[in-house]
């Protein structure tokens, strides 16, 4: 699955509901995606050049090209999107850890709505490229926002995915269970929430209080 | 009103970090030492989204209703956080029912040796050297021409600007003139084979030649006045990523790692190899009285070799300096104008060090940590400075003061990593491309008239030893 690739540029064409409801999932893994990406690099997770830009949706975004976590990545997201399809993910979250310690240091927090009825909604309306961009850049931007008040990462970090789902999934293979990776004591901070066409998305950051005066 | 008792409700919520002590374990925990659980017998709040949930509760221990049948699922537990958290109801799910699962395997970090340089990036405050009144550095560039197609190679240097004011900047396989006097454009030349492109552009002094270097291995030459292609010559094995002029011969550097010294005025061009470096020649640059010539290669050297005697091919037994001391590819030279034996080099990503060097001595003058990857160094003679242009991560252009190195002014604009710097010929402006498709001049270095009268050199149009004997 390559999630990288952008829709064909006939967004503006209406096609079956399905096909609607599956290009909405597409997106909303990909602005998860792109999300991700732009959160390691911001938090300096992996070495800034270590990304590249590309164009998507006439916007300029980041992704990395460190190839162990782009496979890592792919993975995540196309298994991401199955689950998406079918309605079951409740969150997607990343969290930070010292390398060391196994601490977590920071969580990110995206709440992915399934709205399930939607799924036989009768009148899907169709997205502009401008709706598209507007998103991913809310997201992007917030993320960039939050440099200026999050605490420095200065030990070396690892980061993990983890996906909250329907508890009667099935586990697929290679993935496993995982407890929430909690903060002890976090400050938290609540990204502004944007509506899509049909749903909000609602997203917040919480980070380990810094020993300062 | 009912909407803000909601928010204040969720923000309770959404604090999952209270440890609750006298409660159950969390479910994936009693999953975990018990395999056959048919019930969740356990603490969950109901569907509704309005409770709100405090470490003094006691919980309730009512079977969740979870409508239909449970199904047994055998699978790998993790144990993590010691913490215990509560899952809440939020948005209309029962997020108690979640599973949290993540892909196998330990989390990811990044290669060994990477230090997060972000306390650098962002703590670091820029002290510019103070700024004599007279002199206006202007944050924005003076224009902005639009260069697409730009190849995003660091190791190209697709930018030279001429003595008769002419700025060429190679786009995929196309060469484009600005005139810088009069605003046109004009396409040069193009390469026939769409999978061609061009790899290095350097002008005569005089300014009436350019030198292509291109990715079939080819060092070509074309009379820019009367737009015909001159010469196309034929030695290297590799893409001709660098050259350079010293009179009547132009040195060109390959990913070979070799450099081949070419006379143009003669059919058999070829008259010496230097093979030195290892990996690609990306720096190239003989001094100004052509004594000397300075090569930086992706294998991170410096190598500085004399001119030949004669016309006897130059070899590698006449290596005066071989530097090792940056960490990067070295693509950034620039030789000191107003100083003798005086070289500045810079350092790719993993070094981005400034270094300046006294060739006579090999000595390494000194030494600056730029934070970011260095592509192109210039000396702007008219106040004595040097200026670097960055990639990642600052994706700018630093003018640092000579020999101080002290900072002077930051040029930022470019939304991608700058890749080459070329300084006009009344020195007055620097041009930088960058990935962003775009050329930035920046007219930074302006003198003040009464300065610049005194200074005035005019460029002599004395013919040129290569009219002559071109055949």
């Amino acid at each position: 699955v390559c999630a990288w690739h952008p829709c064909p540029s006939t967004e503006t064409a209406l096609g079956s509901s399905d096909n609607l409801e599956h290009r909405r999932k597409d997106r909303q893994v990909r602005l998860a995606a792109f999300g991700i990406n732009s959160i390691l690099y911001q938090r300096g997770i992996y070495p800034p050049e270590t990304f590249t830009r590309v164009t998507h949706y006439d916007l300029s975004l980041l992704l990395t090209t460190d190839p162990k976590l782009k496979s890592y990545l792919t993975n995540v997201v196309s298994q991401l999107k199955e689950w998406l399809f079918e309605c079951t993910v409740q969150k997607l979250v990343l969290v930070i850890t010292c390398l060391e310690t196994n601490e977590v240091l920071e969580r990110w927090q995206f709440d992915i709505e399934c709205d399930k009825s939607a799924k036989e909604s009768s009148a899907p309306r169709e997205k502009s490229i401008k709706t598209i961009q507007h998103e991913i850049r809310s997201v992007i931007r917030q993320i960039t926002a939050t440099v200026t008040f999050l605490p420095l990462l200065e030990t070396p970090c690892a980061f993990d995915l983890l996906v909250y789902t329907d508890k009667d999934l099935v586990v697929p293979d290679k993935w496993e269970e995982s407890g929430p990776q909690t903060i002890d004591q976090p400050e938290e901070v609540r990204l502004h929430s944007f509506t899509t066409s049909i749903h909000k998305v609602n997203s917040m950051v919480a980070y380990k209080k810094t020993e300062s005066a | 009103m009912a909407q803000f008792g909601f928010e204040n409700d969720i923000h309770s919520i959404l604090k999952l970090d209270m440890p609750i002590t006298n409660a159950p374990m969390a479910r994936w925990q009693r999953k975990a030492s018990s395999s056959n659980t048919s019930a969740l017998s356990g603490l969950s709040p109901g569907k509704s989204a309005n409770v709100s949930l405090s470490s003094s509760k006691t919980p309730k221990t009512n079977p969740i209703q979870d409508g239909g049948g449970h199904k047994h699922i055998s699978y790998i537990s993790k144990l993590c956080n010691k913490h215990l958290t509560w899952s809440v109801s939020l948005n209309g799910y029962n997020v108690e029912d979640a599973k949290i699962l993540h892909l196998g395997g330990k989390p990811l970090n990044a290669p060994e040796g990477y230090q997060n340089n972000l306390k650098v990036l962002y703590t670091h405050t820029a002290t510019p050297a103070s700024i004599k009144k007279s002199r206006y550095i202007s944050s924005t560039p003076d224009r902005i021409l639009d260069a697409p197609d730009l190849r995003n190679d660091f190791y190209l240097n697709l930018l030279d600007w001429s003595s008769r004011n002419f700025l060429a900047v190679a786009l995929h396989n196309s060469v484009y003139l600005w005139d810088a006097t009069q605003g046109d454009i004009l396409l040069l030349m193009k390469m026939e084979r769409e999978e061609d492109y061009i790899c290095s552009l350097s002008w005569t002094k005089e300014g009436s030649y350019l030198a292509v270097g291109t990715s079939d291995c080819k060092v070509q030459l074309w009379d820019v006045e009367n737009q015909k292609r001159l010469r196309s010559m034929a030695s290297h094995t590799a893409r001709v990523g660098s050259l350079s002029w010293n009179d009547h011969v132009v040195s060109s550097g390959s990913r070979s790692g070799h450099i081949h010294h070419h006379d143009v005025r003669v059919a058999d061009h070829h008259i010496g190899t230097l093979t030195a470096h290892a990996q690609e020649v990306c720096g190239l640059k003989w001094s100004p009285d052509g004594r000397y010539l300075a090569s930086g290669g992706n294998d991170n050297l410096v190598c500085i070799w004399p001119r030949a005697q004669g016309g006897s091919a130059g070899n590698d037994s006449q290596l005066i300096r071989c530097w090792s001391e940056h960490q990067g590819a070295v693509k950034a030279l620039a030789w000191c104008p107003w100083q003798p034996n005086i070289l500045a080099s810079g350092g790719g990503t993993s070094d981005r060090h400034i270094r300046i060097w006294n060739v006579n001595s090999g000595s390494c003058i000194s030494s600056l940590d730029t934070q970011s990857q260095i592509s192109s160094l210039v000396f702007a003679p008219n106040y004595k400075e040097l200026v670097s242009a960055h990639g990642y991560a600052h994706n700018n252009v630093v003018v640092w003061k000579y020999p101080s190195l002290s900072k002077v002014a930051e040029l930022n604009g470019h939304d991608d990593r700058v890749l080459s710097l070329t300084l006009s010929p009344d020195c007055s402006t620097v041009a930088t491309v960058a990935a962003d498709e775009t050329i930035r001049l920046w007219k930074s270095f302006e003198m003040d008239p009464i300065k610049k009268k005194a200074k005035e050199r005019m460029v002599k149009s004395t013919s040129s030893v290569i009219h002559q004997s071109i055949r």
